[in-house]
């Protein structure tokens, strides 16, 4: 296997400008670092370095999203260039351009029609591609097949029933010899992942954080309800922890079989089906639930892109080894090994892909329908709705304070901060 | 060295009107030009950026284009003053400030008057006391954070183990709880400090009151209060107004502990929090003048009232 993909960087290697390749050099990458990904970015870039002839320096981001950003945001502000490729969030582009490299030369046109569009259009900035798309996220509903089953429930389509089954299942496996099995286990620590939980919830219900002109209207009945009824969960279906849990957490949580439900990105597929995994074969993926009967199911766009720093010595190597990463083979490799979702529109028929992963196979529509945080319209400021959002929405979990209060709070803060120039 | 100049002159005039010798003025100027180099090293490390930080409040400067900046007046600290968010960072640095200042004093004086004791082993003891000053913040800090975590933390595991709580509580995520944790581990850092100055204040105490005391039968309580205490006011003075300085600045403690959360966040990690992570210079150096502000105010008004009572 590795051999083949060693071969197919050598391939891509030689077909790439000669300009490249005439000196090694050393080019460092920062990549995630949840669970299995820094060891599929580790064999990529690896990959491509004895390909190329050159080497590479692997560093591993923190672990959540924000953390990520501001760690990133000092080494760019510093106009660091020890820093090559960065893996930038889908929220980040607008944020970041002015520190990243145009790729739209360096890139051949064909290949980046193959990508989704709307990635596509999301890292282009001012006419700029900042960003290559790597892999894209999307919020899902991973159920216990078997349980759901050993009880005849459904697969459940909006919270409300959600809850419902969660209770029942909880309930009696706990009487039944699974002391600690919780409902639903989900992101609700104060940080990124809890603003695309909590924006799930709300446009689920029909609520939103800014309207269609960029002005805050998240104070509705409709958030309120959405929040209200998730802070309802916290003690009941979900553990009191939830209000620590980040990704890693939910997912060990689930994979340790002491959940039912849980809502997570598609990186978790490939984890729970792993040989030591407690659940292997007994776990289902649907798109996230509605707010009520017949509504919309709603699920928040995430992804990675990779993009080469404005202060790289290197740039040529570092644009050849996002062309490499980014690649259909890698992103291949990466969705059968890793169930990280590719951009490459193609990829959603592979035979090999959706063996490995087949939900990949209705995953194109949940993608299309996908909730965008309100990354373009607020720009640099993203930064600091998210963080007064997620905090709202933290509080509400906690019970501090009512949803409808909270989310009052809010909305006079966001007002406050657009009316300083905010966006 | 231009802005240093007017105030040397000024200096150096009434000494010329009083018409002093070739001599003096000549030792004058020596004088300036040995201290010159401090000056404008203070100049350069003190003065110039607390001005630079007071310009970009009043400007809309961004960390990615600090030289697109535009004056906006006072529009910042407007801001600043409805933000119900920078009252609560003001309420929590100053809650935290008072709370461990008095605890560590209190029991600083006492582990002080232990070890001023002619006690066996006192200079081991003093080395011991020592220890939680000497780790460095950033360690003492991750070390309590692990401690007080819910699900592996010991503090959690002994008060479980006698019955205290039934149940794991996470001090430092609960907002009920984590100023208190946050100022428990101050006070357990900072209490050596504490007792080191003023036990420096006990050992400079003229042994006569005491032997007078004693002559005359004075019960101990009575001459800690009578004597003791007032002869040590002045170095209390100096340990209480170098720990409040310190207290209401507080940054590292909180930060490693509970990062960004809203419920210990101090004035500093106010500032930062806007100032880095939000890329917000004109708004997070407004947020950083006002905290010189509140700190001076703190200062002028404690050294006002020690003054008060050193006139009584």
């Amino acid at each position: 296997m590795r051999a083949m993909f060693l071969a197919g960087a050598m391939g891509l290697a030689l077909s790439c400008s000669a300009a490249s390749i005439a000196s090694a050099a050393e080019v460092t990458i920062y990549c995630g670092s949840q669970s299995e990904e820094l060891r599929l970015c580790r064999e990529g870039a690896e990959a491509w370095a004895a390909g190329s002839g050159n080497t590479v320096r692997v560093l591993e981001a923190p672990e959540r999203s924000d953390e990520r950003y501001w760690r990133y945001l000092d080494r760019l502000e510093r106009r660091d260039s020890s820093i090559d490729v960065y893996q930038i969030d889908v929220i980040w582009p607008s944020a970041l351009a002015g520190h990243l490299l145009d790729l739209t030369p360096h890139v051949d046109p064909a290949t980046l029609a193959t990508h989704l569009p709307a990635i596509v259009a999301n890292n282009t900035v001012g006419g700029e591609l900042v960003a290559m798309p790597w892999f894209t996220d999307v919020g899902l509903l991973y159920y216990r097949a078997d349980l759901l089953q050993k009880h005849g429930i459904p697969v459940p389509a909006t919270y409300g029933d959600l809850a419902a089954a969660a209770l029942r299942v909880q309930r009696a496996e706990r009487a039944g010899g699974m002391p600690d099995l919780w409902g639903f286990v989900f992101q609700g620590n104060a940080y990124e992942g809890l603003t695309c939980n909590a924006l799930e919830w709300i446009d689920a219900f029909g609520g939103r954080l800014l309207d269609e002109d960029g002005n805050v209207a998240i104070n509705s009945p409709e958030a309120a309800l959405a929040l209200a009824q998730a802070a309802s969960w916290v003690g009941t279906i979900a553990p009191p922890r939830v209000t620590r849990f980040v990704e890693e957490d939910a997912r060990i949580t689930f994979q340790l079989g002491n959940a039912v439900f849980m809502r997570n990105w598609p990186y978790a597929w490939a984890l729970l089906n792993d040989k030591d995994s407690a659940v292997r074969d007994k776990v289902g993926v649907a798109p996230l639930p509605s707010g009520y009967a017949g509504g919309r199911r709603s699920a928040v766009l995430g992804g990675w892109q990779l993009a080469v720093s404005r202060y790289s010595r290197v740039q040529d190597e570092a644009v050849d080894l996002v062309r490499y990463l980014t690649s259909a083979a890698e992103q291949k490799r990466r969705a059968i090994e890793g169930s990280f979702a590719p951009t490459i529109a193609a990829l959603y028929e592979d035979p090999e892909v959706l063996a490995a992963t087949p939900f990949f196979a209705e995953l194109r529509p949940t993608l299309a329908g996908a909730v965008a945080r309100p990354s373009s319209p607020t720009g640099l400021r993203y930064a600091q709705v998210s963080t007064l959002f997620w905090e709202a929405a933290h509080a509400t979990l906690s019970g501090y304070g009512s949803a409808q209060a909270n989310l009052g709070a809010l909305e006079d803060r966001l007002r406050l901060l657009q009316a300083r120039g905010g966006w | 060295m231009a802005t240093v100049a007017p105030a040397a002159s000024a200096a150096i005039e009434p000494l010329g009107k009083a018409r002093a010798s070739r001599l003096t003025r000549e030792r004058v100027r020596y004088a300036w030009l040995f201290l010159a180099p401090m000056l404008v090293v203070l100049f350069l490390v003190a003065a110039w950026p607390l001005g630079r930080t007071m310009w970009f409040g009043l400007t809309d400067a961004n960390l990615s284009d600090l030289a697109g900046a535009q004056f906006v007046g006072f529009a910042n600290f407007a801001y600043l003053m409805s933000d119900p968010d920078w009252w609560q960072a003001v309420r929590n640095t100053v809650t935290f400030a008072v709370i461990s200042v008095t605890l560590e004093t209190i029991l600083g004086l006492g582990i002080a008057l232990a070890i001023n004791a002619n006690l066996p082993g006192k200079g081991l003891m003093r080395t011991a006391v020592l220890i939680p000053w000497a780790i460095p913040t950033i360690v003492s800090a991750q070390m309590w954070a692990w401690m007080f975590n819910d699900v592996f933390g010991v503090i959690n595991h002994m008060l479980m183990a006698i019955g205290i709580i039934s149940q794991p509580v996470a001090w430092t995520a609960n907002p009920d709880t984590a100023l208190w944790a946050v100022i428990m581990v101050d006070v357990w850092k900072t209490t050596p400090f504490m007792a080191l100055l003023i036990l420096a204040g006990l050992q400079m105490l003229p042994s006569e009151c005491y032997e007078a005391a004693e002559v005359d039968g004075v019960h101990p309580l009575k001459v800690f209060w009578k004597v003791t205490l007032p002869l040590l006011k002045p170095a209390l003075m100096v340990a209480v107004i170098f720990r409040i300085l310190d207290a209401l600045r507080v940054f590292d403690v909180i930060y490693v502990m509970t990062g960004n959360n809203k419920s210990t966040m101090s004035m500093s990690i106010y500032a930062r929090q806007q100032l880095v992570d939000f890329q917000d210079v004109g708004y997070g150096s407004a947020a950083a003048t006002m905290l010189f502000f509140i700190i001076a105010i703190f200062t002028v008004a404690y050294m006002t009232l020690g003054r008060v009572g050193k006139e009584d």
